[in-house]
This record gives C-alpha cells, sequence and structure tokens, in this order.
C-alpha cells in the first residue's frame, strides 16, 4: 500500500486539520507515514501545500517526485491547480469548489472550474454551502475529506475513529456534527464517481 | 516504546528532554521555532524545571547556553541560519573555550529560501569553529543524535553543530523515544582558565583545539551516521549528506546499484572517502545547500578524481535538492503527466486583514508620497516585510534584523532626507536598540517608526522581549521623549497618525513613532481559548 497525497489551499484554511486526521488514521493501521509542512511567512494567505506520504514500507524522500501523487485534496479550486505536474495519470483531484479571493487577477471562477473539468479523475464539491447545511462553516474541511473517502485507501471506519479521538474533548455534539460531515462529504463524492 | 507523530524539529527537543537537559536558549525564527515552543510546552519540561524562556536575540541565547554548559549542565541554543551570523561571536569562540556540560547548537538552515533572505548553510560555520557537526536525514536520526548529541559533547569537550534544513524541521514522522535521563549537577571546569579567552590562554586552546581534529576525524569514521554501502556499478560513487540520501534513494527503492556514502557526521571521514575514490570512476556529491563537501572533495584546482554536484552543473547551484532534481543528476526523469494550466495565478504572501501594520503603512505612506517624493523607507525583518508588496509598495530594504534603523542613519548621514525606519518590536529589541543609539548620539535626522504588535508575530505570535517596556527603552536610550509619540493604528486615527508623522518629519533629530495594537492572530487565538 502506498499513497502519496498533496493538501493545498490557502493559508489560514486549515489544510493541516485533514492531514492530522488522516495521519492519526494511517498510524492507527501501522502504517509508516511522512509529512512536509509549509510555516512561515506563506501562511499569511498566501499559497500552501502539505505532501502526506503513507506506505506499508519505509519512506525515502519527505517530498513527492512530479508524477507520482495519487491524490491532490484542495481546499480552493485554483490552488488545486497549482500542484497538477505532480499527480500521476491514474490519480485523482477532490476540491472545494468556493474560490478563496484574496488577489487582485484572481481567474473567473467558471474558468477555474472549467481547467479541474478537463482532468480525468476528479470531484469537485461546495464544501462550504454543505457544512452550512449542516450546522457549521467550520466543518468544511470534513465535509472535503469526507469526499476523498472513496480515493484514500484507509478503512472509513479508522478515519471515523480517528475524527472521534480529535474532537472528543470538545463534546459529543462536536463529534456527531464531524463525522456527519465526513459522511456527508462521502455520499457527495460516491454520487459523482 | 510506541512512535509518536513529531516534526523534526519536535524529535529534536523530545530527545533533549529525554537526554536530562536543563535549559535551552533561542530567539524564534523558520524554520527552528517549533524545538523551542515543543519545550515551552512539554509537561516534562515544566516538571524538570527546564529553561526554556525565549531570548532577546540568537547571542544573547548562545551566550547564556555556554554558560549554563560552564556550570555543567546541558544546554541547547536553536536558531534559524541567519541566527547563527547573530550568535557567531560567542559560536566561533565556544569552540575555542570548549564545554563542561554538553552543549548542542541547532541551526535550522532554510535552502530555497521558504522564509529566508539568503540559503546560507551553517556547516560553514562548523568547519570555520572547527568543532564537529550532525547532520540527520530523518527524525528519528534528528532524536538520535540529538539524545546521544550531548554525551558526545562532553565527551570531545566540544560544542556540538546540529545542522537541519526546512524539509526535516517540518516534515513530521514516526520517532521512537529513548528513556529518560537525569539532568546533570552542577560542576565547574578542573582548569579554572578553560573560559578565560586572553590571548596567552587563547593560543594554548587553539593549539588543542586543532590537536582535537584528528580525534574527531576518527568519531566520524566509527559513527553510525556514515556509512558506506557498496554498489556493483563503480562507475559513479554517491556522497549523501543529511536529506539528500533520502531524495536518492527515493530514486533507488530496490537499494542503489552505485557505492553510497551516506554523511551524518562532520568532520568528513577519511576512511570511507578514501574507498571510494579507490573505487569509483567520478563521484556525484548530493547536499542540500551550498556545496560544501564537494568543494572540499574538488579542491580549488579540481584535479583527481572528477566530482560532480552544484559546482559543474549536474545540479542547481542555487535552491533546494527535491526527488526530481537528484533524478536528473542521476540520469533519470520524473515525468509530469498535466501541466499547470495558464490561468493560475501567483499567491503571495500578504499582511493579514485588519493588521495594525496595514494602518500604519497606509497613513505613513500618504504623508510620504503627498509631500516627500525624495523619501525612503528602510524596513526590517518581520510581518511588516510585506508592505514590499501591493498595494503598499511602500519599503526600499528588507536587509537583516535591525538594519532599518542603522541603514536610515546611514542613508541620512549621506543627505537623504526623510530617512524613515519602519521595525517591528521584538526586532527592535534583538538587534534594533544599539543602532537607535547611535542615532541618539549623533542627533541624526531620522523617523523611526516601532510597529508594536506586542509579539513576535511572523514565526507564530512567541512572546517579545520588549512588550511594555518600548518607551522606557527609547527614553533610556536618550530619545527626547517629547519625539516619542504614542499612536493607536486604527482607521478613525488617520488624521492623528498623518499629523503625528507631518510634525516628526518637520523635527530635526531622532524621532520615535509608536503605532501599537495586539496582532490580530494572537488576538484571535486568546478569544478562542476563552
Amino acid at each position: 500500500m502506498k499513497k502519496d497525497i498533496i493538501l493545498s489551499g490557502v493559508g489560514g484554511q486549515g489544510i493541516l486539520s485533514i492531514a492530522t486526521v488522516i495521519g492519526k488514521a494511517a498510524l492507527k493501521e501501522g502504517l509508516y507515514m511522512k509529512q512536509a509542512e509549509v510555516h512561515g511567512m506563506s501562511q499569511r494567505g498566501g499559497d500552501v501545500q502539505s505532501n502526506l506520504r503513507i506506505s506499508d514500507k519505509p519512506i525515502a524522500s519527505d517530498l513527492i517526485p512530479s508524477g507520482k501523487c495519487d491524490l491532490i485534496i484542495s481546499l480552493e479550486p485554483m490552488e488545486s491547480l497549482r500542484y497538477l505536474p505532480w499527480l500521476s495519470k491514474d490519480g485523482w483531484l477532490v476540491s472545494n469548489e468556493t474560490p478563496f479571493v484574496n488577489i487582485p487577477n484572481y481567474p473567473a471562477k467558471e474558468a477555474v472550474i472549467k481547467e479541474i473539468g478537463k482532468l480525468p479523475h476528479k470531484v469537485v464539491l461546495d464544501v462550504d454551502k454543505v457544512a452550512k447545511e449542516l450546522g457549521s462553516v467550520r466543518v468544511a474541511n470534513i465535509v472535503l475529506l469526507g469526499a476523498t473517502i472513496p480515493f484514500l485507501g484507509i478503512e472509513y471506519n479508522l478515519i471515523q475513529d480517528s475524527i472521534r479521538e480529535i474532537f472528543e474533548r470538545k463534546g459529543e455534539a462536536i463529534v456527531e456534527l464531524n463525522l456527519k460531515a465526513l459522511a456527508t462529504g462521502k455520499e457527495i463524492a460516491e454520487g459523482l464517481i | 516504546m510506541s512512535k509518536q507523530l513529531l516534526l523534526g524539529d519536535e524529535a529534536i527537543a523530545q530527545a533533549a528532554i529525554d537526554a536530562g537537559l536543563s535549559g535551552v536558549y533561542a530567539y524564534p525564527g523558520t524554520p527552528s521555532t517549533e524545538i523551542t515552543e515543543y519545550i515551552q510546552q512539554s509537561r516534562t519540561a515544566t516538571e524538570r524545571s527546564i529553561h526554556s524562556r525565549w531570548s532577546t536575540n540568537e547571542k544573547t541565547a548562545m551566550e547564556a547556553a555556554l554558560g549554563m554548559s560552564f556550570a555543567g549542565k546541558r544546554a541547547m541554543v536553536c536558531m534559524k541560519h541567519v541566527g547563527m551570523n547573530v550568535a557567531a561571536d560567542c559560536f566561533i569562540n565556544s569552540g575555542m573555550t570548549g564545554v563542561k556540560g554538553g552543549l548542542i547548537v541547532v541551526a535550522a538552515d532554510d535552502p530555497g529560501m521558504h522564509s529566508s533572505q539568503n540559503e546560507q548553510d551553517s556547516r560553514f560555520y562548523g568547519d570555520f569553529a572547527l568543532v564537529p557537526i550532525f547532520e540527520p536525514s530523518n527524525q528519528q536520526e534528528a532524536y538520535d543524535m540529538a539524545y546521544s548529541g550531548f554525551e558526545f559533547s562532553e565527551k570531545y569537550g566540544e560544542p556540538v553543530l546540529m545542522r537541519i534544513v526546512t524539509r526535516l524541521a517540518h516534515s513530521r514522522a514516526g520517532v521512537e523515544s529513548k528513556p529518560q535521563q537525569p539532568q546533570n549537577k552542577m560542576t565547574f571546569s578542573e582548569d579554572p582558565r578553560q573560559f578565560i579567552l586572553l590571548p596567552g590562554i587563547a593560543r594554548k586552546r587553539y593549539k588543542m583545539l586543532i590537536a582535537k581534529q584528528e580525534e574527531l576525524v576518527k568519531a566520524s569514521e566509527e559513527s553510525p551516521y556514515n556509512i558506506y554501502t557498496d554498489g556493483p556499478d563503480k562507475t559513479l560513487g554517491i556522497i549523501a549528506c543529511g536529506i539528500g540520501y533520502n531524495y536518492l534513494m527515493e530514486n533507488y527503492p530496490d537499494g542503489c546499484k552505485h557505492p553510497v556514502l551516506k554523511i551524518g557526521q562532520y568532520p568528513l571521514p577519511k576512511k570511507q572517502l578514501e574507498r571510494m575514490i579507490e573505487a569509483c570512476d567520478e563521484i556525484l556529491v548530493l547536499e542540500d545547500g551550498q556545496p560544501f563537501v564537494e568543494q572540499l572533495m574538488k579542491g580549488y584546482l579540481s584535479q583527481g578524481i572528477r566530482i560532480k554536484g552544484r559546482l559543474d552543473g549536474t545540479l542547481s547551484r542555487d535552491g533546494e535538492l527535491n526527488p526530481d532534481t537528484v533524478a536528473r543528476a542521476l540520469g533519470k526523469e520524473n515525468r509530469s503527466v498535466f501541466a499547470v494550466p495558464s490561468l493560475v495565478e501567483m499567491r503571495p504572501p500578504a499582511l493579514c486583514e485588519g493588521c495594525g501594520h496595514r494602518d500604519m503603512y497606509t497613513a505613513l505612506t500618504e504623508v510620504l508620497r503627498s509631500e516627500y517624493p525624495l523619501h525612503k523607507v528602510f524596513s526590517d525583518i518581520g510581518c511588516y516585510t510585506l508592505g514590499a508588496g501591493a498595494p503598499f509598495n511602500a519599503i526600499d530594504s528588507c536587509v537583516d534584523m535591525g538594519a532599518s534603523i542603522t541603514m536610515a542613519k546611514g542613508a541620512a548621514d549621506a543627505g537623504l532626507f526623510p530617512s524613515v525606519a519602519v521595525i517591528g518590536d521584538s526586532t527592535f529589541t534583538h538587534s534594533g536598540m544599539t543602532g537607535l543609539l547611535d542615532c541618539v548620539n549623533e542627533n541624526t535626522n531620522v523617523i523611526i517608526v516601532i510597529s508594536d504588535n506586542e509579539t513576535t508575530a511572523m514565526t507564530g505570535g512567541q512572546d517579545s522581549a520588549g512588550t511594555g517596556k518600548i518607551e522606557a527603552i527609547c527614553i533610556g536610550l536618550g530619545v527626547d521623549p517629547t519625539h516619542i509619540r504614542m499612536v493607536v493604528p486604527l482607521k478613525k486615527n488617520y488624521e492623528e497618525m498623518k499629523q503625528i508623522i507631518h510634525e516628526e518629519i518637520k523635527y530635526q533629530g531622532v524621532s520615535v513613532i509608536i503605532p501599537r495594537r495586539e496582532c490580530v492572530q494572537t488576538l484571535s487565538r486568546k478569544k478562542k481559548s476563552k
């Protein structure tokens, strides 16, 4: 088993919280893991990414080679496209549909979505909208994570356990909300593929 | 023991705690910050009363750590690579004095300049100081090296430089811990003059340090971190330093066909290098950062065996290594299937919405642009360096910690008017205060804006050494109190801010303007935790 994942978004959106959930589940499964993060200057509203590598064999590089990434998970549609040179032929791209516009020259949203549409394997969903309907925009990340379940290669129940553990101290209601967000994301993705 | 998922930085911190650390000293700097933060948040460290409060700058940190070592206890000092320049005076001399308690100096280099002004390679400092260097290739090695590094430092009586890079510092992996050791008791050197570097003593200590080099080479030859692995194809031998080894192995998942020398400890192991030179036709050096090993191997005249690397164009001279660049150096290619569509735009970092620096720059540039077209603004290292970008385009320089004030002074000396400095509160106490004293002593005609957000913001909101003391420091250094002007940087105060800037530009002498409003990031974190 080997899964090379790139998480992308804009500094402050919280891509690392997705990585934390996946990482916890991977460790539970006894897998090797490496996760390269971006700290520092670009966290101030710049483009950010994290390379997450999971494998049943020891992992050499912290960074994923070009053309070898199995899955791009992006909280922002234009940012998902920035990492296409790393995506493998059979790799999947799972992205939020809502742009994060903090630059004056951000392209038209339709053009960005059209570009993603050209890829052979993709799932695009409006996680902000789904999260709002579920009751809190703060679960948008977990909705997105749910949408990656069909391609993640990690058992669904392990991801659920991981969420339970991470949100446990915030109370049962928060745990349930996040599990619902995960399930909703999963259902949407399954309906799209 | 079970594995913990740790950043490279955190692995070093955990190892130091487990190895009986008594104090960590540091000034925040990407990518080193998380080492000290981890110790500050560690329950074990608190229980063991391990010192972990931030220092004012890297020099004070290095000196305090040497002082703790002088008293026989184990100390660690952490900084980003450019912090080594600030700490260098003490660092180089710590090689001369040697240590009593184990001392590890962690320098976190930033090849590729993710969050830095240059990509200097700290191994040159280790070589310069003639002290041993450890360079881990992964998080577990980072742990192991730090854990045993204190004992090594005590055994050889020298500080140990631990050189890491961004990709190790900020990457997580499973790390296994070792048993906790007690802290050292306070003891002092048997030689009461060990730390007195008067010329007569320093000459002796220098000879001792030089004589130690042979032992250090021997230690490197026997080190578990310098491993020679033979391979059948001897047309090429590969020297892979630190994380360069990972990128090599990524390209040879089933083992490398060439002989490989993995380097993790310096001075370089002579025996293994000689073996490689004898066995192989050519040598490729893979090292993240500057061509330190390559240069040593090649020599100025490039005579002898052919050495390939960053100097002959096999690898790029600048930038960080990655699996793709290393693949190309090995005659392989990782091919992209998809390209970045042309509509994807750059998204540079920017000042946060609601940040006080924004209001400061808006008021400052309005006054300067409308009335003083010949002005220049010397800025410094921090979030406010982002004033270089749109919509402000407000600054003309960013060089090193504290340089805003002193460059503004030099330019004013040259006749520039108005000469303006913009510096943050933490950078001011780090290295700006001394420059302000220079200005005061000559009554230089400068306007110094200390944009105070009461934290060290760029690195994530660490305590700032001068919080609550900035005006007192300025008065103490001799600035006329009537020309120390406080203002709250908010839109509603623009007129007041502009008025103050006007008045202080007109004043012939040292003016200090302090726009003060808490960082929006630390403020929102405080609100959340309530």
